[in-house]
């Protein structure tokens, strides 16, 4: 069994490799109707006779709707309540979900799904019609879906022009050919467009269940997923209950019976109830990796997380004349000490960055920008010379000020920079400290002079963070626009191999420096020994509770 | 009486309209709005959830209907933030928890309080006295966000006796610490105020007389200190009861109630404006009619006070 699954995860890897590299016209890609998910017990290993998992999550869940949910928290649960087309493995591969596989046409426009023999929770089948129901939902006007741009960023045909309400959602590129077989037409070529599919908005729903119940369809008893789990109990601001589905095609092979997300607002609480054995994971409070991790080796977790923290450099319209100047953001780049901030702030493994893409990215190459290979005394001598050049010295020191919002950690790392700013380059930057939103909103009115702020990646392909620097980028804030950039990006998405184009960009930025990178994230976690599966490995960190099991101590 | 209660709540009527209008306008000048997040949302789709909510209509017009909801149907609409969920469902959900430890932990703070206070006001300068000012003074100094992580570190991590959190009607177990946590520094203010009102009631000259009649002091207490003392500390239990059963946004950030206080302030930092409305109106409600009510009562004590 564990050969045959390992060679078809081989077998899949390969073909998907093909697919991106787009040779042959017409691939079939998957035999039908395989575990691939299931966990497997190593040799030694015993199943405890409890298979119960309880987490942590930070925050209220906003919405159970899959085409209403816009947090990573709610997708996390939404993965288990229902299935997509394609899933993830515990690497961050793309493995078959609700469909056993897919074809692609030989204008690479047209993708076609085949449905395996599924069950919604209720006990009906699973077809193709009601990818096409949740996929028009998600882009209808009337849904008004925060993630309605999501179909527009998968490229689906007259996406753009459902959302804008301008044809009617009949007319989105998807319909079910069959009972079983779903087919999605592009508006243009997109090579990562099916993994793209493993996001919850694309989650499938039953129309007849919406219908019957309207907004209260979420509720635990009126809703019906598709996924290994069905949702048993919700206690706002306190926890959500799912239990294990037997109408899930994969039941047999699925180990955790109850899932349970303990709502906690505060970290250290959550740690004091992970320690207390309330919780199977929990997360690593700021700054505390070092002192845990040495107290409690076997249960403390690091692995990178696709996220890239940086500060903006207000060069547009409204920006302060200083940072007009590529010297001036450059020196203020370069006098970052990353190495303190990883180090000594958040000791947690974290990516000095001197770049933009998370360099775990998958087919990443972590471009060899200039300045992250020479020593932090070349870059703070350089920055001096620089800024020199620029006009500013003790004379007329450069005054500055940096945007953050509300955190422990944003606040430090800010005090630190404030601190090398001073020292290497004389700089007077004055810290202003905002709530949320207040934050956002000056970051989208370009009312702030250096701002931080972080992406965490939608998908792991490198143009899910550069695509923010193109000058059509609504996420552009910081006035950079360059044709160069804007056609490498375009043409990646054509081609065989991006990561050229992807590298080339990439030293566009470091030369034009439009923010300063500052680290790339890890992440941390308190993981209970006995549980295994956790995905390590998968970036996106994106997790199923049915990959998972409890071993007996 | 009965004119002054009708007098109060007719004057009531206009003070709640301020207060919506006063907190809609204030709310909705507030930077940024439910919808703004660090992604970018293209203006199509922007243009869409703001005509779902109605946000794309002018401020004067959003207040209108606002109001002709809420005074007509008792509907507070939808909730910007939580998309599955009505105001009116949340309150629902929110509200009785709050009130059930609240209402608790408000009785647990009257009884030990005044006790407390009454105390170390009899016997004024003992070791009773300092005891009482101790314990009250000690409680004053340790805010319900330190006294939470506390409990919890030792009744759940090192005792394990009780859940570090979560909510159950039926089991006491998850009850306790909330109630703890958020009765102790009202306890202590309660207690101050009765120890110093009773002292100064005990030095009143009538209560001279009583003790020169020869009364016991039991009765001197019981029929002629009591009541005088308790007016200054009921005119601060209208304001505490509120306070205590609205919510505690510590309570429930500490201990995962579920309750309301969580609710205000994650709607006020998310810009959940009818959740954030709802909750504010409530509030104001009840805390007019519980000063109406610690009025009454205070007439109902004090005979000099008359309306």
């Amino acid at each position: 069994m564990m050969n045959y699954r390992t060679v078809l995860r081989v077998a899949l890897g390969a073909l998907l490799l093909t697919l991106v590299l787009g040779t042959p016209a017409f691939i079939t890609l998957v035999p039908a109707n395989s575990a691939f998910a299931a966990p497997a017990l190593k040799s030694g290993e015993k199943l405890a006779k409890e298979q119960v998992f309880t987490y942590r999550v930070l925050d209220d869940i906003k919405s159970f709707d899959p085409q209403l949910n816009s947090s990573v928290e709610g997708a996390n649960i939404l993965r288990d309540l229902f299935e997509g087309l394609m899933n993830e493995d515990p690497t961050g591969k793309l493995v078959p979900g609700a469909a056993t596989g897919f074809t692609l046409s030989a204008d690479k426009l047209i993708y076609t799904f085949k449905l395996r023999d599924a069950k919604w929770s209720n006990g009906e089948t699973v077809k193709a019609k009601d990818f096409v129901y949740a996929w028009r939902r998600l882009a209808n006007p009337k849904t008004a879906s925060e993630y309605a741009w999501y179909m527009e960023l998968m490229g689906v045909k007259n996406a753009n022009e459902v959302v804008k309400g301008k044809v009617p959602p009949e007319q989105l590129g998807v319909r079910a050919v069959d009972d079983k077989t779903f087919e999605v037409t592009l508006k243009s070529a997109l090579p990562y467009f099916a993994s793209m599919t493993v996001h919850s908005s694309t989650f499938p729903v039953l129309q007849s269940v919406i219908e019957k119940h309207g907004k209260k369809w979420t509720r635990p008893g009126n809703m019906v997923g598709n996924g290994a789990y069905v949702l048993t109990d919700y206690r706002s601001g306190e926890k959500v209950v799912r239990v294990r589905n037997k109408h899930y095609w994969d039941n047999a092979n699925t180990t955790i019976d109850k899932t349970v997300a303990l709502i906690i607002n505060d970290e250290s609480q959550a740690l004091t109830r992970y320690l207390a054995g309330e919780l199977d994971k929990s997360d690593v409070p700021g700054g505390q990796y070092p002192r845990l991790s040495k107290k409690y080796p076997k249960q403390t977790l690091r692995f990178p997380r696709s996220c890239s923290y940086i500060y903006w450099f207000n060069m547009g319209k409204k920006g302060p004349k200083a940072l007009k100047d590529v010297r001036v953001r450059k020196a203020l780049s370069y006098a970052v000490n990353r190495k303190i901030i990883v180090e000594r702030i958040l000791q947690g493994g974290q990516y000095e960055s001197y770049n933009f893409a998370h360099q775990k990215t998958a087919g990443f190459k972590l471009p060899k920008v200039g300045y992250a290979t020479w020593s932090q005394k070349e870059r703070d001598a350089k920055a001096r010379a620089l800024l020199k050049e620029a006009g500013y010295g003790p004379g007329n020191p450069l005054k500055l000020t940096l945007s953050y919002n509300t955190s422990e950690d944003h606040k430090k790392i800010a005090i630190a920079v404030a601190q090398f700013w001073k020292k290497t380059l004389g700089v007077k930057l004055t810290l202003a400290n905002n709530e949320w939103k207040i934050h956002t909103t000056n970051q989208k009115n370009g009312d702030f002079e250096i701002s931080r702020y972080a992406w965490c990646g939608d998908y792991n392909e490198a143009s899910t963070y550069l695509d923010l620097l193109t000058s059509y980028s609504g996420h552009n804030v910081s006035g950079f626009s360059s044709p160069e950039y804007d056609k490498l990006l375009a043409q990646s998405k054509k081609l065989k191999d991006p990561n050229p184009n992807y590298i080339k960009a990439e030293a566009i930025l470091a030369d034009v420096m439009p923010f300063a990178p500052v680290y790339q994230y890890t992440g941390v976690i308190m993981l209970n020994p006995t549980v295994r599966g956790w995905p390590v490995n998968n970036l996106m960190q994106t997790w199923y509770s049915r990959e998972m099991y409890k071993v007996a101590k | 009486m009965l004119t002054f209660i009708i007098k109060r709540l007719v004057i009531a009527i206009p003070t709640i309209l301020v207060l919506i209008i006063v907190s809609f306008l204030l709310m909705h000048a507030a930077p940024g709005g439910p919808f703004t997040t660090d992604r970018a949302i293209p203006p199509e789709v922007l243009a869409n959830l703001e005509a779902k909510y109605g946000l794309d209509q002018p401020l004067y017009k959003l207040l209108g209907i606002y109001l002709k909801n809420v005074v007509l149907h008792f509907d507070f609409g939808p909730s910007f933030v939580y998309k599955d969920r009505t105001v009116n469902e949340v309150l629902a959900q929110s509200f009785p928890i709050t009130l059930t430890y609240g209402a608790i932990a408000f009785a647990l703070a009257v009884i030990v309080g005044v006790s407390l206070g009454l105390a170390a006001a009899i016997r004024h300068n003992s070791f009773w006295d300092y005891l009482a000012v101790g314990i009250s003074i000690g409680a004053q100094v340790l805010p319900n966000f330190v006294m939470a992580p506390i409990l919890v570190l030792v009744f759940t991590l090192w005792l394990g006796w009780l859940p570090g959190g979560g909510w159950e009607y039926s089991d006491p177990k998850f009850i306790i610490m909330p109630v703890i946590a958020l009765a102790t520094s009202f306890m202590a203010s309660i207690a101050r105020i009765t120890r110093s009102s009773m002292l100064e009631v005990l030095s009143a000259n009538h209560i001279r007389t009583a003790r020169a009649k020869g009364l016991p002091l039991r009765r001197i207490i019981t029929h002629h200190a009591l009541k005088p003392a308790m007016l200054p500390v009921i005119s601060y239990l209208g304001p505490t009861f509120v306070a205590m059963i609205t919510g505690s946004v510590v309570i429930d950030l500490f201990f995962s109630t579920g309750g309301m206080g969580l609710f205000f302030v994650n709607a006020a930092l998310n810009r959940d404006y009818s959740v954030m409305m709802g909750i504010t109106i409530m509030v104001g409600i009840l805390t007019i009619l519980f000063n109406l009510l610690a009025d009454i009562l205070y007439a109902w004590i004090d005979p000099k006070i008359r309306y």
